[in-house]
């Protein structure tokens, strides 16, 4: 979303932004990294019950499927968009699966529906912001409703259970040892996404997309395509972890992931990415989803309850973006 | 310019209007009681509150910002207002509605100061602090509920006492609709704010303060939700951590469908009450015509992607194609 007072803070002209911006992007990267070992070792003071290696494995759980949206969304927000509707696009292919689970689909089918699911929401809120013109925060805002209403038209107050028992595999399965499915899924993600985002064309039309859109255009690159292909993404990747969730919790409830959007757009921006675009890092990201899994994990087994701990999300989102601006402000 | 773009609004408020009425007299067709008078009272006062949110949603979504925080603050303000009622039932209705103003605005200036002074967007603002006034709520509250009757009788009975026909709750949403449409038309304040979202630079050359714009207009949909919080508690009886929940959405939905451009500086107090009534009249209406209450939330989504993909068109104007697109790369 454009913001009135936006120019001039953080921008550059892209061959300045090489050497200062790594660096800077470096030290919000080992500064979050400090923050996460200090929160692991605090919380194994905190806790006798925390390290322990089945239960830091359960406490993967709580960033995975959030974080594999997040680095799409992460290459989102840099381009200088945003997907509100991530969440509602869980429910909506948590429920496609359930629906053709109820019709006797096999584990494949169902994983397939709902990676095509996730698909077609992100194309098509994609076709609503680059076909149609819409700014990407109502945009999707609408769709949020929309999708997440489908749900609830299709289950009313209802649910789908009874999954077939190998498609418990995603959610609740193990790799080896106590490194869970999910995990490995994040694991192989994080790299991929690295890997398109700092060593690709792609990457750097990202970049230059959400820097300066029409500097990018007369540069020849498509940014439309490029925007499409991002929301595209970050529906395919909502659909990875409604495979994920559903699969872990062995039912579907229009309700599913509800509020998530929230949580995964505080772990882009406190992973350091530009909430205004044009910045970022997905190693950032990925030491952001260890912080927030670290911090809920923690409360968690201080007998925190859930709406409490959203509170320090709310804390975490905006203490994260004004601790940097409050600093420059008291500098001057 | 400003002529064409009054006409056009005109002309939307017009198009709201007559796919109001239409959908009225289709129901009407079926149903020929949806349309008697007493009925219509209670859809306008069922969308009362939703005119209220829409109301402040507008002011901030013309200086350029958005405000997801005002369900979570109708919540805590209703929580505050109620919890203090059962402590100290005889308090007059003037206190609770002081309070209840007085505490939205609160939580409405820590919106907008930290948009004002720390230049952090508005988006991610409202994001947080919507969690964490809802995570207040149960904080006071423990999780527990306040119900009907612990709360004394004219605490409840205020918003449903009955003036000239219509109830007090209805009453007040038109007092402050009218009040809106005074300050917008007729005040610097309400032309700042259309100068801040039609052209922040612009506006900064003629003296305006953008960022104290912005944070006014934040106070304003704080005290409006902060309202409304008393209002739903004490009409529905009832205090919970959940209430309101994501009724946020509405309130965007209704100014998008009232023709308030998310773009800033388009819109008017007209369009947002119309986009309000609008909802209400298809939510009052899908029992009536028997169609399941799930569907709300798919049909207010649609309602939103064809609003917003119709005023995005009316917008665009030829040759301003790549102009739009650097602002929007800003």
């Amino acid at each position: 979303m454009s913001m009135t007072e936006s120019t001039g803070t953080g921008r550059r002209i892209p061959d300045q932004l090489a050497t200062p911006a790594q660096k800077a992007l470096k030290s919000w990267e080992s500064l979050l990294l400090l923050v996460a070992i200090g929160i692991f070792v605090l919380n194994s003071f905190a806790s006798p019950y925390f390290l322990d290696a089945w239960n830091l494995s359960d406490a993967t759980f709580n960033f995975t499927e959030k974080a594999m949206i997040a680095f799409a969304m992460a290459l989102l927000i840099i381009a200088g968009e945003i997907d509100l509707s991530v969440a509602s696009i869980i429910a909506l292919a948590s429920t496609a699966m359930g629906v053709v689970m109820q019709a006797g689909a096999g584990t494949p089918v169902i994983v397939l529906v709902g990676l095509l699911t996730g698909l077609a929401c992100g194309g098509f809120n994609g076709f609503l912001v680059t076909r149609l013109g819409l700014p990407s925060i109502v945009a999707t805002i609408g769709t949020m409703s929309l999708f997440r209403g489908i749900s609830y038209i299709v289950l009313g107050d209802g649910a789908f259970r009874g999954y077939p028992d190998s498609f418990a595999f995603f959610g609740q399965g193990y790799a080896f040892w106590v490194i869970s499915v999910e995990l490995v899924i994040f694991a192989l993600l994080a790299v991929i996404y690295a890997i398109v985002l700092h060593r690709t064309n792609f990457g750097r039309a990202v970049y230059a997309v959400g820097n300066n859109a029409t500097g990018a255009l007369f540069s020849g690159i498509r940014v439309g395509r490029v925007k499409f292909i991002l929301f595209l993404l970050t529906g395919l990747m909502s659909g990875l972890a409604a495979v994920c969730l559903t699969s872990r919790l062995g039912s579907t409830r229009p309700s599913i992931a509800s509020g998530m959007e929230l949580e995964v757009v505080t772990m882009v921006v406190l992973g350091g990415v530009n909430i205004l675009g044009g910045s970022g890092s997905i190693p950032g990201v990925v030491i952001a989803a260890f912080v927030m899994g670290l911090v809920t994990f923690g409360l968690g087994l201080l007998n925190v309850p859930g709406i409490v701990m959203s509170i320090f999300i709310g804390m975490l989102l905006i203490g994260v973006v004004a601790l940097p601006r409050l600093w420059k402000l008291m500098r001057r | 310019m400003s002529a064409s773009l009054t006409s056009l609004l005109k002309s939307r408020e017009a198009i709201l209007v007559a796919v109001i009425a239409l959908v009225m007299v289709l129901i009407s067709t079926r149903f020929p009681g949806f349309v008697a008078l007493s009925n219509l009272v209670s859809v306008f006062n069922d969308t009362s509150p939703l005119i209220l949110l829409a109301l402040g949603q507008m002011v901030v979504i013309l200086t350029r910002c958005i405000d997801l925080s005002v369900a979570a603050n109708l919540a805590l303000t209703g929580m505050v207002c109620a919890m203090l009622n059962v402590a100290y039932p005889d308090l007059p209705i003037v206190v609770s509605l002081v309070l209840a103003v007085f505490l939205g605005g609160v939580m409405g200036a820590f919106n907008g100061i930290l948009v004002w002074k720390l230049g952090i967007p508005p988006i991610v603002v409202t994001l947080g602090t919507m969690t964490i006034y809802r995570g207040i709520i149960f904080l006071l509250s423990d999780g527990s509920w306040v119900n009907s009757h612990e709360m004394s009788a004219h605490f409840t009975g205020f918003p449903r006492q009955v003036i000239l026909g219509l109830p007090v709750l209805s009453w007040i949403a038109i007092v402050m609709a009218g009040v809106m449409v005074l300050v917008m038309t007729r005040t610097a304040l309400g032309r700042s704010f259309y100068a801040v979202g039609g052209n922040p630079h612009a506006a900064v050359y003629t003296g305006i303060d953008v960022g104290k714009t912005q944070f006014i207009a934040f106070v304003i949909s704080g005290m409006l939700a902060g309202l409304a919080g008393y209002l739903w508690i004490a009409r529905y009886a009832v205090a919970y951590v959940d209430i309101a929940g994501g009724f946020e959405l509405d309130v965007v939905a209704a100014c998008v469908i009232g023709g308030i451009s998310i773009a800033g500086g388009l819109g008017t107090v007209g369009g947002a009450v119309l986009g309000a009534l609008f909802l209400g009249v298809i939510k009052n209406a899908l029992p009536v015509i028997d169609v399941s209450p799930f569907w709300q939330l798919a049909i207010s989504g649609a309602a939103i992607i064809l609003a917003v993909t119709f005023n995005t068109r009316a917008d665009r104007t030829k040759g301003r194609v790549i102009l739009k697109s650097a602002e929007q790369a800003q």
